[in-house]
């Protein structure tokens, strides 16, 4: 009866993490389109163009290989596994132990790699120009990432992520520049990740703004609906990530009743909509930075981590 | 471990660490002068907190001085000089960005590991720790001064060796009044003669770029 | 045991001499490689049977060799984890070559040559004298500079095979002062009692360094490394899977044997070197990767990354067993040994793809290939997993050993020295960096070599190629996967030739459920690539199935959309200088990397001309010095081929005083 309840919980997670993620897009998208004075697309947009999109005829380039009629999925597998695997509103699900910090990275690694190897398929230069620029940014993001894990886990004692929330949640944390200076890296690392200003524009299909749209320039109709919501659990997931590590209130362990249960939800839910804001705000304040600055942009995400780590060598001697 | 006094007094100290980072980072002049002044108010900060849980009065006195000159005056001063100057633009590096930040990195890995070792028989850990800081902020000081052409940059990074100065001050079980008010007086002497020198150069050589001027040394070949 | 691993090495190096003496026809060439591969699996089986069993180390005695020593051969748990990395790569070599041998013009300049190789290799891992040893690996170097020779009349390979064998040359001279100093003045060559020997620090920190150099000069550690991407290309597929795939892992076996086994204590101020040297050999490797445009080449600079981890694994390995913590060395070296074996496997696989390539188009450039997931879609298929497998994947088995890496990499606090403490997460920063890096340079690999459109008439003809090759390909995949899914196996299997050079162990990871590793219980970190895979499935083929079923499943072929301009010609798609083009442009200041256009003035009808080239520093900075100091110094001695009579009569004289003197001044 408890393998159920735990069963049953571990999906629960994973379909949250699901239903939430173009509701989190269509948030951000609307709440820019105010800051710009415009009224936007509904919030619900994004759910009603994935199902136009999933009956839609698929066209295909006549020399498309099955690697690319199976990329989407593969995209969309490995993202969602890793983002159910990233405690949202109750830490020690059953599942929790499977993958742990360096593990979810790595997932995010063959999403990557995939959408890059899709992007060279047909052949086209656009694809190229994507799949080359992705990968670039993507040789800076992970290791910012990696030592940001690095950080996390010499404070944490672990790399698993219920043990680090339940950690950042005792008292023995106090302040740290240290994690400070890790969360930092980490955001850096999700504007990076997810495409957004000021490393690639998501609302443009402009050469210059382009790395994420020239990859997925090919793909159309159940195929980019698959991937559309792939993008969109990346950003839920790095949202997650940062509030289990550096803001877990309320996440819970799993043992606690219903009531527990729903308060750490709903505080999940004020927490992606506090970052939506955020990240809408940043977005529309800032502009996009030439290609060739980005791994400055996250070399200094890297240097972060890194001076992270260092300083808390220092505190530990001490 | 430690007490909530203590770190927070080790956040301010690393956060100094972390903006002068920043100086080496920042592309363009009155964003270096932003970050300048900023620094100059975490210093004010670190040194008040120091001197409220070190119970050490006139250490409010310096953290006063470090916010007037060095966060207010200063930085508006070098604004204005860079506005007469014409030069806002310009910031030449002699290397790039990314391995300035290596090299600043190896300096404050470094000066940490001096720093900790030399003071081990000290029993303060807070002013082991101002040490260790201070003597990274210097060096990151002298880095900026060594990769910068522009001779304004230079001024701030020499400045910011003054900051790291302070701090390693307020870590020496404080420092006597007298010594803090003549060295702010050096460090305004200092920025007047370098402002001439400054309008000067430009007004001969039409530009401040340090490296144009080595060619009209005598011995040199141009 | 030891009896029959003796007898199956012997076996193989008379088939090497039977092989001589063979008719020049096909046949004889599959004989050859059937009975070697046979041979190898023998080997491996053995192998398996002494981890699986009582694992008893045993010697024996041959009457062979120098006199007063005679030859001493034993297997313990070490030699037998490296025996079976060689077993299994040789059988796949071999099975492979059985039809890649078709496409060669001189099947008989290589069949002489490979089963001594295979041989000589298993006679470096059992040697347990330093004569054998030795001996065994100057004969694995010479066979193997012989297989780099087939295709001599290429310029390129001729020099490659000079410089294959003055390295060789010299890193054996440095084994050869390593093993003396070691064996001391008393001159007890025998592993069992070097063993026993008391040495200062100071000279086995010498004896670290010279070991680096010599073992590090065959595995290819930078700057030693120069041999590697031109030889392993020079040579044809099969050797060339043997030589990145097992011959560096032999030297690998040299370092760990030595330094962890027969030295005893080393102070722990040697490993920041090594850890440092792994590291940047790491990323220097794969930044030449990712900017080189041919495919064989392209592997040989991964051969090199790879090596540069598995020397920062033992160097972290050193520096724990130094601070007296047997049980995290034994993560680090953990690490290191799974990371061999991986990289064997991958590595193997990858070559063969290469060589799958070469034969059906006939083209090593990436430049002229493209598109042949459709012409050749079973190579492309095991091609994929291969790559997946060397870029840390989860849940393939690359990702095993990149994790167990990181893990210890996250023990360094529990180091007493303050500058590991810092260098290691400097080096893991360094590592995790070289780990995307080689994402990035797979990718391109694979991208332009077998999407796309194809970029010459050779790569829109080429045919799939034959069973065997598809056989032996298909077996390292298994491999790759099974030890993704199933890594605790593995490292239970290499747990006793850890305690060897560690002194502790792992806690086994057989049993643990759903086939999870978690190394360290304290820590509590823990990794089940069977579930990930299992989720992954069921997540992408559950997405698909509902897809399928709610929403549409019309598709229509079309051409390319290509933002409505679409290109006819396939030389408008990304190549593999533009792909490489953002991080040569980050990072060319590392690897020389020099842009050029060639623009003709107005009116002018040739086409521009763009040329972009990288330089291997070492190459500038090392040895194009030396080179020029040794050519200086003998031009000038050169002076002294024409001296008259009188000139060399007054040498002998001056001689002859220096030496008076020197004994009057000694008495």
């Amino acid at each position: 009866m408890e393998l159920i309840g735990a069963f049953l919980l571990q999906g629960l997670q994973m379909i949250v993490v699901l239903a939430l993620a173009p509701g989190l897009t269509g948030l951000v998208r609307k709440i820019k389109a105010r800051l710009t004075r415009h009224r936007g697309a509904p919030v619900l947009q994004p759910y009603r163009d994935l199902w136009r999109l999933s009956r839609k005829e698929v066209v295909l380039a006549d020399n498309a290989s099955w690697l690319f009629r199976v990329s989407p999925y593969m995209i969309f597998a490995a993202t969602w596994v890793a983002a159910a695997l990233v405690p949202t509103f109750a830490i020690g699900l059953y599942f929790s132990w499977t993958a742990d910090l360096i593990a979810i990275v790595a997932l995010l690694g063959s999403a990557r790699f995939f959408l890059a190897l899709a992007g060279m398929d047909v052949g086209t230069s656009f694809g190229g120009i994507g799949a080359s620029r992705e990968m670039m940014i993507g040789a800076f993001a992970e290791p910012a990432m990696l030592l940001m894990v690095f950080t996390v886990a010499l404070v944490a004692g672990s790399t698993q992520l219920s043990n680090v929330a339940a950690f950042m949640q005792s008292d023995a944390v106090g302040i740290r520049v240290s994690l400070g200076m890790a969360m930092i890296a980490l955001i850096i690392v999700a504007l990076a990740e997810n495409a957004r200003i000021p490393v690639d524009n998501p609302a443009t299909h402009l050469e210059l703004t382009m790395v994420h749209e020239a990859m997925v320039l090919e793909y159309s109709g159940r195929h980019l609906a698959m991937i559309e919501i792939a993008a969109s659990l990346k950003l839920i997931l790095y949202i997650s990530l940062i509030g289990a590590i550096f803001l877990p209130f309320g996440i819970g362990p799993a043992s606690t009743g219903i009531f527990g249960l729903a308060l750490g939800l709903a505080l999940f839910l004020g927490k992606l909509a506090g970052a939506s804001l955020l990240l809408a705000v940043f977005e529309t304040s800032i502009a996009k930075m030439r290609v060739f600055r980005v791994p400055e942009f996250l070399g200094a995400a890297l240097m972060l981590g890194l001076l992270g780590t260092l300083l808390l060598f220092v505190s530990r001697s001490l | 471990m430690h007490d909530l006094s203590f770190d927070i007094a080790h956040m301010l100290a690393g956060s100094l660490v972390l903006v002068s980072f920043m100086m080496i980072y920042q592309a363009r002049l009155y964003a270096l002068l932003n970050a300048f002044a900023m620094q100059a108010f975490l210093l004010a900060t670190a040194v008040a907190w120091q001197a409220y849980i070190r119970d050490a009065p006139h250490l409010y006195a310096s953290a006063a001085i470090a916010l007037v000159f060095k966060a207010i005056i200063v930085p508006w001063a070098l604004h204005r000089m860079v506005q007469r100057l014409g030069i806002h633009r310009e910031i030449e590096t002699v290397v790039g960005v990314v391995p300035t930040m290596l090299a600043g990195m190896g300096l404050v890995a470094l000066s940490i590991l001096l720093m900790l070792q030399l003071t081990e028989t000290a029993d303060s850990a807070l002013a082991r720790e101002d040490l260790a800081f201070s003597l990274s902020v210097i060096l990151l000081g002298i880095l900026m001064m060594v990769t910068r052409r522009n001779a304004v940059s230079q001024v701030v990074g020499f400045m910011s060796l003054e900051n790291g100065l302070i701090l390693a001050a307020t870590g020496a079980q404080g420092m006597p009044f007298v010594v803090e008010i003549s060295v702010a007086f050096s460090v305004l002497v200092a920025m007047i003669v370098i402002g001439v020198f400054l309008f000067r150069i430009r007004e001969r050589f039409d530009s401040v770029d340090t490296e144009a001027i080595e060619q009209f040394r005598g011995e040199k070949q141009a | 045991m030891i009896d029959t691993v003796v007898g199956i090495v012997a076996a193989l190096l008379a088939l090497s001499l039977v092989a001589t003496m063979l008719p020049k026809t096909l046949a004889s060439a599959t004989l050859v490689y059937a009975i070697s591969a046979a041979g190898c699996i023998l080997l491996a089986a053995a192998a398996i049977a002494f981890l699986a069993g009582s694992a008893v180390p045993r010697t024996v005695v041959l009457p062979i060799g120098l006199p007063w020593l005679g030859a001493h051969l034993g297997m313990d748990a070490l030699s037998a984890v490296f025996l079976l990395l060689l077993g299994v790569g040789g059988a796949a070599a071999s099975l492979y070559a059985v039809g890649y041998g078709r496409h060669e013009a001189e099947p008989h300049r290589i069949l002489p040559f490979y089963p001594g190789f295979l041989g000589a290799m298993a006679v470096v891992v059992l040697a347990q004298d330093a004569f054998t040893f030795l001996l065994s690996w100057e004969v694995m170097s010479l066979l193997s500079w012989a297989l780099v020779l087939p295709h001599h009349h290429a310029d390129a390979t001729r020099r490659a095979s000079f410089v294959y064998l003055t390295m060789a040359g010299f890193g054996a001279m440095t084994l050869l002062l390593a093993f003396g100093l070691m064996a001391g003045s008393a001159g007890a060559y025998d592993f069992a009692s070097i063993r026993e020997m008391e040495r200062g620090t100071t000279l086995a920190a010498v004896i670290v360094i010279l070991m680096l150099v010599g073992a590090g000069s065959k595995a290819g550690l930078m700057p030693l490394h120069v041999w590697l991407p031109v030889a392993h290309p020079a040579a044809p597929s099969h050797v060339s899977a043997l030589m990145s795939g097992v011959m560096t892992k032999i030297a690998i076996y040299g370092f760990v044997r030595v330094v962890f086994d027969l030295l005893g204590p080393v102070p722990w101020w040697i490993s920041p070197p090594v850890i440092l040297l792994g590291s940047i050999t790491a990323v220097m490797g794969i930044l030449h990767a990712i900017n080189d445009g041919d495919s064989k080449r392209i592997l040989a600079w991964s051969t090199i990354e790879n090596i540069g981890v598995i020397f920062a694994a033992l160097g972290l390995a050193l520096a724990f067993k130094s601070g007296a913590m047997p049980g995290l060395a034994a993560l680090a070296m953990t690490a290191a040994l799974v990371h061999a074996m991986n990289h064997m496997a991958f590595k193997s696989l990858l070559f063969m793809v290469a060589g799958a390539v070469l034969n059906a188009t006939g083209r090593r450039d990436l430049d002229a290939l493209g598109g042949l997931i459709g012409r050749m879609p079973v190579t492309a298929f095991l091609a994929l997993v291969g790559v997946m497998a060397i870029s840390a994947l989860p849940p393939l088995n690359g990702f095993v050993s990149e994790w167990l890496l990181f893990q210890s990499v996250l023990q360094s606090p529990q180091l007493p020295q303050p500058g590991l403490q810092f260098l290691v997460p400097a080096a893991g920063g360094i590592l995790a960096l070289t780990a995307a890096l080689a994402a990035a340079a797979f990718v391109r690999f694979y991208g332009i070599t077998f999407l796309g459109r194809p970029r010459s008439e050779a790569a829109g003809t080429a045919t799939e190629v034959d069973r065997w090759s598809l056989g032996a390909m298909a077996g390292l995949v298994a491999l790759c996967v099974l030890a993704g899914i199933f890594p605790g196996l593995l490292i239970d299997f290499v747990g006793p030739a850890v305690g060897i050079a560690t002194g502790g162990q792992l806690a086994a990871q057989g049993g643990n459920a759903f086939a999870t590793l978690l190394p360290l219980a304290r820590v509590d970190s823990s990794y089940s690539g069977l579930l990930v895979m299992a989720f992954v499935a069921i997540a992408g083929g559950g997405a698909a199935w509902v897809v399928h079923r709610t929403a549409s499943r019309a598709v229509r072929r079309g051409p390319a959309w290509d933002c409505g301009f679409p290109n006819a010609d396939p030389i408008t798609q990304y190549g593999g200088g533009s792909f490489a083009q953002p991080l040569r442009r980050t990072f060319g200041a590392v690897i020389a990397a020099r842009e050029t256009v060639d623009m003709p003035a107005p009116g002018d009808n040739r086409p521009a001309r763009h040329t972009a080239s990288t330089a291997d520093l070492a190459w500038r900075h090392v040895y194009d010095p030396l080179v020029a100091l040794v050519d200086s110094a003998t031009s000038r001695a050169n002076a002294l081929q024409f001296l008259t009579i009188r000139r060399y009569l007054s040498l002998v004289f001056g001689a002859l005083i220096i030496l008076l003197v020197g004994l009057a001044i000694w008495n």
